[in-house]
């Protein structure tokens, strides 16, 4: 084990502990938000932090997915097991055929293409009504259930979630500490250099690109088995935004940026609630302080403060016992 | 086919015509490179020097002509097939990976050298592990070779312009190339550092590797191909050893303009 994984294990020791330190069970569901999202964050680094490809349309992947097996186990009673996994054939087809004409497109007409393909999921969310309920959502939607056993508790949630954002985290770790990871940040830099040295561009950006819609819809189908109603405006360009900024924010090409960004991005609105009025006012300026102060995100804040911590530290040992506390200077 | 002959059909394009719309970039331009010899291509800007390294790679598909290497087609290819015949390429205008370190980038060089798949890395099987293993010492070789490495975890955008280059250059080596084509190598770089590079390239010469080089250092030329060849205007004008083309007077009238 290296010391990449041995950071994921202490995270995942952390996540597992928290349930029990929680004042309350509101922070509880609040953590649950923030591990699905995770989750999209994780896959839409690995396109747009790592290999350079704009989506700003990946809410459309998480909305196919929850709608599928919304619609497969909810309205047609098909087991739980089995909607996922059509929900994630589905989602991880469709990104296929989007993926094969759209990324002969490049920078902002990559994203207008994305963008345009995410509006008109939006909209058929919302007119075929038969099928999705239109407007009002799709109710009915049972919980989350394996081999008779139902995940009906948020707690029991929580590590469902959890447990599952960090096995995606672990994959995408994997895949970005190999020769695919090099090969995608090759992309990102130089397409002509990558191509040279044999990198098959087209094919590699296709791949991530159904990766991260892959991602898109886990995060999609538990949040369908978890609420138990999905709704058009869950999925909306809102949506897809907001996970471009948590990618941003938290750090490009960095696993644990995202993990950073879309946590802090799930809790600041509800610290935020406090201030009601004020609140998308300072929402604002705290993003706009964070790119300016942060422009390698939340992971190079992180980097940082972990550096001056582990210095100060050593300091203080060397300042040795026997002295007394040093002045900090 | 003779030894001899066999040698001089090593790495060959005939009859290659490019035109962007009715600018003529390459006219019938004729090449023949030697197996593991260095052949320089010169001539005045414009001449379409990097424009046949562009149809090579696959960049610029041509309008007439066929290229071969050792026997096999490699025109017509798209960039990333080519490089799978063993030709790789450097770039006058750096195209340096600078989101990776210097070590990174020679290991990405090595992307054809390693065969395992998603399932490899997603698992972390023992493939992975012995093809990364292998990857990792070929790349260190091949900084050593250059002399780069003590700065193989350094951020590549940090390195000084000529290390660059040179780190170019072993990102191109770590992909074990037949031919190596080298785009104005000692463009920007200082004498020592020009004296320095033209060793490294006898030195790549020496591992057994083709390598056909644009330059417009002419002391550099002169003193380091087995081969040169003079394009002006997409057209070859001359052809020989360094002696025999600075002697052209097809060649003199190109550089100093007819008297």
């Amino acid at each position: 084990m290296d010391g990449h994984n041995a950071g994921l294990l202490a995270f995942a020791a952390a996540a597992a502990v928290v349930p029990f330190l929680l004042p309350n069970d509101y922070y509880l569901t609040v953590l649950i938000v923030s591990g699905l999202y995770t989750i999209l964050a994780v896959g839409l680094n690995l396109l747009m932090g790592y290999a350079g490809q704009a989506s700003l349309g990946h809410a459309a992947f998480y909305g196919l997915s929850a709608y599928t097996t919304g619609i497969l186990t909810g309205t047609h009673g098909w087991p739980v097991w089995a909607g996922i996994a059509a929900g994630l054939a589905l989602s991880t087809a469709v990104a296929y055929l989007i993926a094969v004409p759209t990324l002969k497109l490049r920078g902002n007409y990559l994203a207008m293409g994305t963008l345009g393909f995410g509006i008109i999921v939006y909209i058929v969310f919302n007119e075929a009504t038969e099928l999705t309920g239109g407007p009002s959502g799709l109710t009915g939607i049972p919980k989350l259930n394996v081999a008779g056993k139902v995940f009906s508790s948020d707690r029991e949630y929580y590590y469902v979630v959890w447990g599952a954002a960090i096995l995606l985290f672990l994959l995408a770790q994997n895949l970005v500490r190999s020769r695919m990871g090099r090969a995608l940040r090759a992309i990102h830099t130089s397409e002509t250099a990558a191509s040279v040295l044999g990198v098959d561009t087209q094919r590699y950006k296709i791949f991530v690109f159904v990766l991260s819609a892959f991602y898109a819809a886990v995060g999609g189908a538990l949040y369908a088995h978890y609420v138990t109603f999905v709704s058009p405006s869950t999925f909306s360009f809102g949506t897809s935004v907001l996970l471009v900024t948590m990618v941003v924010l938290g750090g490009m090409a960095s696993l644990w940026g995202a993990v950073l960004g879309a946590l802090f991005l799930t809790f600041l609105p509800e610290w935020l609630r406090a201030i009601e009025n004020f609140d998308i006012l300072v929402y604002g300026a705290i993003l706009i302080a964070c790119m300016m102060f942060l422009p390698g995100g939340l992971a190079e804040g992180a980097e940082r403060l972990w550096g001056a911590a582990a210095s100060l530290l050593r300091r203080a040992g060397a300042a040795g016992r026997p002295a007394g506390g040093g002045s900090a200077g | 086919m003779s030894g001899q002959a066999h040698k001089e059909m090593y790495f060959h394009g005939d009859g290659i015509s490019l035109r962007f719309g009715g600018v003529t970039a390459l006219s019938g331009v004729g090449f023949h490179v030697r197996r593991n010899s260095l052949q320089a291509i010169i001539g005045p800007n414009g001449a379409g020097k990097t424009s046949l390294f562009n149809v090579i790679t696959g960049f610029y598909r041509m309008d007439e002509g066929e290229i071969h290497l050792d026997g096999s087609r490699i025109s017509g290819l798209a960039p990333h097939v080519v490089s799978r015949h063993g030709i790789v390429r450097t770039f006058q205008n750096l195209e340096i990976f600078t989101n990776m370190t210097v070590l990174e980038n020679v290991l990405t060089g090595s992307h054809l050298l390693a065969g395992y798949g998603p399932l490899d890395f997603f698992l972390r099987t023992r493939r992975f592990f012995r093809e990364e293993r292998e990857l990792r010492e070929r790349a260190e070789g091949c900084l050593d070779f250059v002399g780069l490495s003590a700065h193989r975890d350094l951020p590549a955008g940090q390195l000084p312009f000529g290390s660059q280059r040179l780190l170019e250059i072993a990102r191109a080596l770590a992909a074990e190339p037949r031919v190596l084509l080298l785009d104005e190598p000692a463009a920007g770089l200082n004498m020592k550092e020009t004296s320095a590079l033209g060793g490294l390239i006898r030195r790549i010469v020496d591992r057994g590797i083709t390598v056909v080089m644009v330059e417009h250092d002419m002391d550099l030329v002169m003193r380091i191909s087995d081969r040169v060849l003079v394009l002006n205007y997409g057209e070859v004008i001359a052809g020989g050893t360094p002696a025999e083309v600075q002697k052209d007077p097809a060649v003199v009238a190109a550089y100093l303009g007819e008297e």
